[in-house]
């Protein structure tokens, strides 16, 4: 299990827009580099994130190698109702790892 | 009087030759390569990600460093002027680069949920280059932002990263 970082505000009020910030440690290899042995070392990079609040999708996005190693990503959210947030990120390698946490809406 | 080297880039100043000799050849080197043909993929790629449909300039805004001193992390903002409602919200943005290896940034999947046409992440760059998103609004309109940084210390080249 690759280590997370999640951040979810516990203070929001109804109709408050919150930023969620999440962190994943992943190498995101880009299969451009060439290692010490002279070969290229294969592509190894996430490829999907989805943010889902009680099963619906919130917030999707499509990586590219472009992203650098240990993606980051913040985004927003409308806190309407308290929930379980869930993150699932996907990758290359068959890659699948899923997290959990509280939404508080006061 | 010694040429400065930021007047002339291409010709360093020959009092200092050795100890820009490296660091002049990597600059060559990211010149030497056509800034047209990737101007020209880089509208390739969004072409091929809009389709048929007209892309306007505006409403958009790409938030990054102007001078970017480490290509391997470049935090990167982009907002979308939207009031984020049902009726009237960004569905998706696409982020493009001018110049890496390949064309594709990211893409994210917003809705009126949402609340806000935000979103922040870090990128590579492995050179200077410009870099262009693309938001996709709910009537179905395109809208387009771009900017140019300047990148010091590429992506890609240096180690690990």
């Amino acid at each position: 299990m690759a280590r997370t970082l999640i951040t979810v505000p516990q203070d929001a009020k109804r109709g408050d827009v919150v930023e969620i910030r999440v962190l994943m440690a992943h190498p995101m290899e880009t299969g451009y580099r060439v290692g010490s042995d002279g070969k290229r070392v294969p592509r190894n990079i996430l490829r999907r994130f989805t943010c889902r609040l009680d099963g619906e999708v919130v917030f999707a996005a499509e990586l590219f190698p472009a992203v650098s190693a240990n993606p980051y990503l913040a985004f927003p959210l409308r806190a309407e109702r308290s929930g379980t947030l869930s993150f699932a990120w996907e990758g290359d390698g068959g890659f699948a790892q899923t997290e959990t946490a509280a939404l508080n809406v006061a | 009087m010694p040429m400065s080297l930021s007047d002339r880039p291409d010709v360093p100043d020959p009092s200092r030759r050795g100890v820009l000799r490296a660091c002049g050849a990597f600059v060559a080197l990211a010149v030497a390569r056509p800034a047209r043909a990737d101007a020209n993929e880089l509208q390739a790629a969004i072409a091929a990600y809009t389709g048929r449909h007209e892309v306007k300039p505006g409403r958009v805004t790409i938030d990054v460093a102007r001078l970017v001193d480490n290509g391997n992390a470049v935090p990167i903002t982009v907002r979308v002027d939207s009031p984020m409602t049902a009726a009237d919200h960004v569905r998706a943005i696409a982020l493009f680069n001018e110049r890496n290896p390949e064309r594709d940034v990211a893409r994210f999947a917003l809705s009126e949920r949402s609340g806000r046409a935000v979103v922040s992440t870090r990128i590579r760059l492995a050179t200077s280059q410009q870099l262009v998103a693309i938001a996709t609004m709910s009537d179905g309109s395109l809208w387009s932002g771009a900017i140019d940084v300047i990148v010091t210390l590429a992506a890609c080249i240096e180690g690990e990263g």
